[in-house]
């Protein structure tokens, strides 16, 4: 495979929805290229078709015009390949959490390795995201934030190409959002896994990004501009609050947020 | 301090107050200067009386309840009073002491105790039951999970489902030329409709965050079904099978007094040819006490599977 082809590519991608009142048309002409081993965010201002853009990379839904490639074949559907964070963690209520990531385990590395091997798998992703200790306790014992936590072992366990995270920490408290995202950013050096994420923090955007995607304001949403992010890995929060560069990236999000995206909506 | 403290201990026993109430926050403790639950323990003697909040409601639902049977015991009272022949509750009592005494005595086909009688009406209900879940429970995810299922049984269930169990007793009879066999067949009947119903409501009913688990997975329909459809649709299946042996329950009394032999509803009429009204009585109380142990104990079985989920 040539090295300089992007592993998803979206080609002039449109989405509409049959509605009440005739068609509704979320996304129209979106092209974008996400290649190995990036961070992207999607970010846009709420119903503009983050997540709807999203599924389609997901393959839970199929584009009604334009074409989502993912290693140059047509995306056909969902598959382990593609693994999706969700926003409210979907973690099987009636299984352990311990059983909940070795469900996802067990479909993507049981034809290859042995039971003892997959339970290691397991063990080894909830370790990941500090959730070793919590392998027998079911998703009503545990706060959200272990449950994102487990959602997200569930995902990297699977060795996915891409992971898909949509607003993943949308729910959480601020406090549990900003170290759930330093265990992504470690988890991330270590994996070099490529990641896309939707969201509206602008800065959660910058902090985990290599590009941020800023799509405009719905209907027919599309790609506004694309802002690529070159902060030094790994990054600190502490300091990039502090960083001049940090502040610029985030000032040109805001100004596209707050400023160009705005005044359209209104 | 220290005799301000007693005061307003012995205020709170004389009221009754319950700890909680009167206690953390309000000036009264504050102004005392000490832990409510600590004076709880220190003077445990003043006030023999005093109840947490839940202690209280579960003592106020035991008294509105046994008011609730005391008042169903005075009308029966009165009414017995007033009609010939109609046993009183103390008449009652004592013939249940009697019948009680042998449930299970046998004296041949049409004689036998009420334990006996019981227990056949039982395994004509589980027999019923149970051929109705084998079928229904499956019907029931099939009609949820694929559409065209779903617009086929419609019409069929709508039609059907509103006609009396009781209807398809001759049916029963000519097909199966057995009493026994055709009040199982009314159980079936009647047990089937509610399990399909439920399980298909349940399995349209699962959240679609669980389904895009199983896609993003690309789970095998087999795992979906094991692993993420039937925990999702168990407490709704519960809810079928506990409607479906409620209704069982209720229809068996009646098949049985059109069939005769060995049940609780044969039991009934016949005691009804041999004029003891009282044990018809009892009949009636026994009925409602299994009626009520079934539905306690599957009520029991579906919160244990319901996994916070509302059933």
């Amino acid at each position: 495979m040539n090295s300089n082809q992007p592993l998803v590519k979206v080609q002039g991608v449109g989405m509409s929805f049959a509605t009440g009142n005739g068609l509704f048309v979320a996304l129209d002409g979106v092209d974008l290229d996400i290649h190995k081993g990036q961070f992207v965010t999607l970010i846009g201002h709420s119903g503009c078709g983050k997540s709807t853009l999203l599924n389609l990379i997901a393959g839970l839904s199929l584009p009604t015009s334009g074409i989502c490639l993912c290693n140059g074949r047509e995306i056909p559907g969902p598959g382990p390949e593609r693994a999706v964070v969700f926003q409210n963690h979907s973690l099987l209520p009636w299984m352990t959490c311990f059983e909940n990531v070795y469900l996802a385990v067990e479909r993507v590395f049981a034809g290859s390795e042995s039971r003892a091997k997959l339970k290691e798998r397991t063990r080894e992703a909830l370790e990941m995201v500090h959730m070793g200790h919590a392998c027998d306790k079911y998703p009503g014992e545990i706060s959200g934030g272990m449950k994102q936590r487990v959602g997200i072992a569930r995902a990297f366990a699977m060795e996915p190409q891409i992971l898909l995270m949509d607003e993943p920490f949308g729910a959480l408290d601020a406090l549990t959002r900003a170290s759930l995202q330093d265990e992504l950013m470690g988890v991330m050096d270590k994996t070099g896994a490529t990641v896309v994420m939707v969201t509206h923090d602008v800065d959660e955007a910058v902090l985990l990004s290599d590009r941020v995607v800023m799509l405009t304001n719905g209907p027919a949403a599309t790609i506004g501009e694309i802002l690529e992010v070159q902060l030094a890995r790994p990054r600190d929060r502490l300091q990039l609050a502090h960083d001049a560069a940090y502040a610029e990236y985030r000032a040109a999000i805001m100004e596209f947020l707050y400023s160009k995206q705005l005044r359209k909506a209104a | 301090m220290s005799t301000m403290t007693l005061s307003m201990d012995k205020a709170g026993a004389a009221l009754s107050a319950p700890a909680g109430v009167g206690g953390e926050g309000s000036p009264r403790s504050v102004a005392a200067g000490r832990n409510p639950a600590g004076r709880d323990e220190e003077h445990p003697p003043v006030a023999p009386l005093r109840l947490g909040p839940r202690a209280r409601a579960a003592l106020l639902t035991v008294i509105a309840s046994l008011t609730g049977l005391a008042g169903l015991v005075a009308i029966w009272w009165a009414v017995a009073h007033q009609v010939d022949n109609f046993p009183g509750p103390i008449t009652t009592w004592q013939a249940a002491m009697a019948l009680f005494a042998e449930p299970f005595y046998d004296n041949g086909p049409n004689d036998k105790g009420i334990g006996w009688n019981l227990l056949y009406s039982l395994q004509r209900v589980g027999l019923g039951f149970g051929l109705a879940a084998l079928i229904g429970i499956p019907a029931g995810f099939a009609i949820g999970r694929f559409e065209f299922m779903r617009g086929a049984t419609d019409p069929v269930i709508s039609l059907l489902r509103p006609v009396s169990p009781l209807a398809w007793l001759p049916i029963g009879l000519l097909v199966f030329r057995d009493a026994d066999l055709a009040a199982i067949w009314v159980i079936f009947i009647c047990s089937i409709w509610p399990m399909i119903i439920n399980t298909a409501a349940g399995v349209r009913a699962v959240p679609q965050d669980y389904m895009n688990v199983a896609r993003v997975l690309a789970l095998s329909e087999w795992k979906v079904i094991t692993k993420i459809l039937f925990p999702a649709v168990l407490p709704h299946i519960l809810t079928g099978v506990r409607l479906a042996v409620g209704t069982a329950w209720l229809v068996i009394v009646a098949a049985e007094m059109l069939t005769g032999g060995i049940g609780i509803g044969f039991w009934v009429w016949d005691e009804w040819n041999n004029l003891s009204v009282e044990h018809i009585l009892i009949a009636i109380i026994v009925i409602g006490i299994v009626g009520l142990l079934l539905e306690v104990s599957l009520l029991w079985i579906a919160r244990r599977f319901s996994h916070g989920q509302s059933a």
